[in-house]
């Protein structure tokens, strides 16, 4: 058992890192997704990492990055795809919220019966004027057309899983970018005449902040190594799992974070509002934390009539 | 990065289950909780099965008697014993998870020979004496006194909090030998004999009813020099060294634990509300045990615990808050009598301590957010 990043995993993290650092900063990330910016990262390697020969361990570390940077984009759908793709799921005639649809070639639907395939020119809606966050655009789509079936009901189940990894992956980003945000300027700021990172009140955040982080990021980890092999645990508990603490963890210090930082926490120019909506966003997307909750229960030993 | 088991782990594994689904059903009847007599006679019986079996001080080098298993065969080694429900540690605690690591980071050859196969035998009951009255959070504060006479120090105090003081043999004490030295270097670290003339013990009865731990008296005790671990004044940088053992693996087994206390459980949740809790809760419980598997494998590597170990115990002694919240909602009136259902209700009495115990969650979060987020340290007076 060697569960840590190997020395290559230590590289592909070190890497991606400091690509995003030096393409996609906060000025760039700001302007939003575009054609530029999946080219770049389609060059990067970003969407092609299981063809590549990538395992799910390692496409984990990546967009655990690509959180950490706050990216936006569909980033997700587009994992194995040569187009801008997003995937959620529905069904045919379902009202959704279609992300990035101006950008999208395609969009990915999967149901019961399957994925379906909708090109993007068919998709019709309004576009939300005031979206949550505003690097994530957002259509109203009264009725999702049926599309083409590509792909089986297991195919669907398994790109669903794939697709909630990837995305937990992308929380526990946001939620250690949201803990060395708040270490930064707890150590910066000061009140009373000293950094406010030396009081425990605020000290005690960060440190429930940073365990927040840690423990999402074993367990999405922990999830990837069972997806890579799976006689070494339960796959669907711990993919239900790591949605669940990633989501938990992104939000929470997205919450937090906003409260170490005060009254600017609460200001347009400070990015932690950019993070906290990108984790409300993801939290949205297959499966919220409760849903997964309750289908982790669902494995847990259940109740009979007769007990008690 | 994996989460597989090597084959030679795997076959520990084996053979572990097999030994225990023979040894367990051998087992006498476990004592009444308040009888510790019977409680110590109980717990040591199992050490000494554990010994004659090979499995005795599992992570303890080969060279003082123990295993010398690798960080992850001690965790197949708590998995596997809390799941086939074989007795706690109980009374080994302190011998086995703090004095007896002690020893062989700290001690003397003659110390080693002394108590370190007596320990892995169950012949040797440890308690302990770090806390006092006025060091509690602040260990460093403790005040029981000793001077040296001769080839003695003569010990004056008070300890509280002493694990197992009723039935211990030895006790891990720490005591101020330099009252003028800073705080943290005039601190010495004993073995006390129990047997010396001038302890006197009081058990001190917790929110259960019933006694582990005890208050300890210490008049003019005459402790012989031989007793202690480490250089005179060297006492605190030796407790960090015990301490360290107890913050890395001490909670493995509770962790385990505690899943199984949530299986247990969940027969018994059907509120749709309290079931999506149990959900929650056994999720963040799978996030810290695979915490943990990360941080034994950076043990594995490096020989030290990760920072993860800090986390680890915050993390999880505050979800068992939550889990012994949630047993009282669901439990409903059954919560009237502690053991009318299940052991839910003591679980939960028992399990207030977990955020208190081997420094509180609060300075556990002071800990992480000075020592691993490098947050500025609180001004002291």
């Amino acid at each position: 058992m060697n569960f840590d990043l190997t020395d290559d995993q230590v590289a592909l993290r070190d890497g991606i890192r400091s690509l995003l650092i030096g393409r996609f900063s906060m000025e760039r990330v700001r302007e939003g997704f575009d054609r530029s910016m999946f080219d770049e990262l389609t060059e990067a390697g970003v969407f092609s990492l299981r063809a590549d020969g990538f395992s799910w361990a390692d496409s984990v570390v990546v967009y655990e990055e690509l959180g950490r940077a706050c990216v936006p984009g569909p980033l997700v759908g587009s994992a194995g795809a040569d187009a801008v793709v997003d995937v959620i799921e529905g069904r045919s005639g379902d009202a959704v919220w279609v992300e990035h649809l101006a950008s999208l070639d395609r969009l990915l639907t999967l149901g019961h019966d399957g994925i379906r395939e909708i090109p993007a020119a068919s998709l019709m809606g309004a576009e939300a004027d005031w979206p949550l966050d505003p690097l994530t655009p957002a259509h109203r789509v009264e009725s999702l057309p049926a599309g083409e079936l590509v792909g089986s009901a297991s195919e669907a189940s398994q790109l669903l899983n794939e697709s909630t990894l990837l995305t937990a992956a992308q929380q526990v980003g946001l939620a250690s970018a949201l803990v060395d945000m708040s270490v930064g300027y707890a150590i910066a700021r000061e009140q009373f005449g000293r950094p406010i990172g030396s009081f425990q009140a605020v000290k005690h955040m960060c440190a429930e902040m940073a365990v927040k982080a840690e423990v999402a990021r074993a367990a999405v980890q922990a999830a990837a190594c069972i997806m890579d092999d799976p006689d070494t645990g339960d796959m669907m508990r711990s993919l239900h799992g790591a949605k669940i603490v990633a989501g938990e963890s992104a939000i929470m210090n997205g919450r937090t974070a906003t409260q170490v930082y005060g009254g600017m926490g609460f200001t347009w120019e400070v990015d932690v509002h950019l993070y906290l909506k990108r984790a409300w966003v993801l939290e949205t997307r297959f499966g919220s934390a409760d849903t997964h909750a309750d289908a982790v229960a669902e494995m847990l030993p259940q109740p009979e009539r007769s007990q008690r | 990065m994996d989460l597989r088991y090597s084959d030679v782990d795997e076959a520990f594994r084996a053979r572990l289950r097999e030994w225990l689904s023979s040894e367990l059903p051998k087992l006498p009847v476990q004592p009444a909780r308040d009888d510790w007599s019977a409680r110590r006679g109980w717990d040591t019986d199992w050490q000494r099965r554990l010994f004659d079996a090979g499995y005795a001080g599992i992570n303890w080098p080969k060279e003082f008697g123990g295993q010398g298993a690798t960080p992850s065969q001690h965790l197949v080694f708590l998995e596997e014993t809390t799941r086939a429900r074989a007795p706690y540690v109980g009374v080994n605690f302190v011998g086995l998870l703090h004095a007896g690591p002690t020893i062989i980071a700290e001690g003397t050859d003659a110390q080693k020979t002394d108590h370190l196969a007596n320990i892995l035998r169950g012949d040797e009951v440890w308690c302990q004496g770090f806390s006092e009255p006025q060091a509690g959070s602040d260990l460093a504060a403790v005040r029981t006194k000793a001077v040296l006479d001769g080839d003695h120090y003569i010990v004056t105090g008070q300890k509280i909090w002493c694990s197992y003081g009723q039935i211990g043999d030895y006790g891990e004490l720490l005591v101020r030998t330099d009252p003028d030295a800073p705080k943290h270097k005039g601190i010495t670290w004993l073995m006390l004999p129990m047997d010396l003339p001038g302890i006197e013990i009081r058990p001190l009865k917790t929110v259960l009813g019933s006694s582990e731990f005890a208050e300890l008296f210490l008049d003019e005790v005459r402790v012989p020099v031989s007793c202690r671990i480490g250089a005179e004044n060297d006492g605190w940088r030796v407790t960090n060294v015990t301490l360290a053992f107890e913050r890395g693996t001490a909670f493995v087994s509770e962790m385990v634990d505690a899943l199984r206390l949530i299986d247990d459980l969940s027969p018994y949740v059907t509120d749709p509300a309290y079931r999506r809790e149990l959900g929650h809760l056994a999720a963040e419980m799978d996030g810290i045990w695979a915490l943990t598997k990360r941080n034994v494998t950076q043990a594995a590597r490096t020989g030290v615990m990760g920072p993860g170990s800090m986390m680890i115990k915050y993390a999880y002694s505050e979800l068992r808050q939550r889990l012994g919240e949630l047993s009282m909602k669901v439990l409903e009136r059954d919560v009237l009598a502690i053991d009318a259902v299940g052991e839910f209700v003591e679980e939960r009495l028992r399990t207030l301590a977990l955020t208190i115990a081997a420094g509180t969650s609060q300075i556990q979060k002071n800990i992480i957010g000075e020592r691993v987020l490098g947050l500025p340290k609180e001004p002291r007076p």
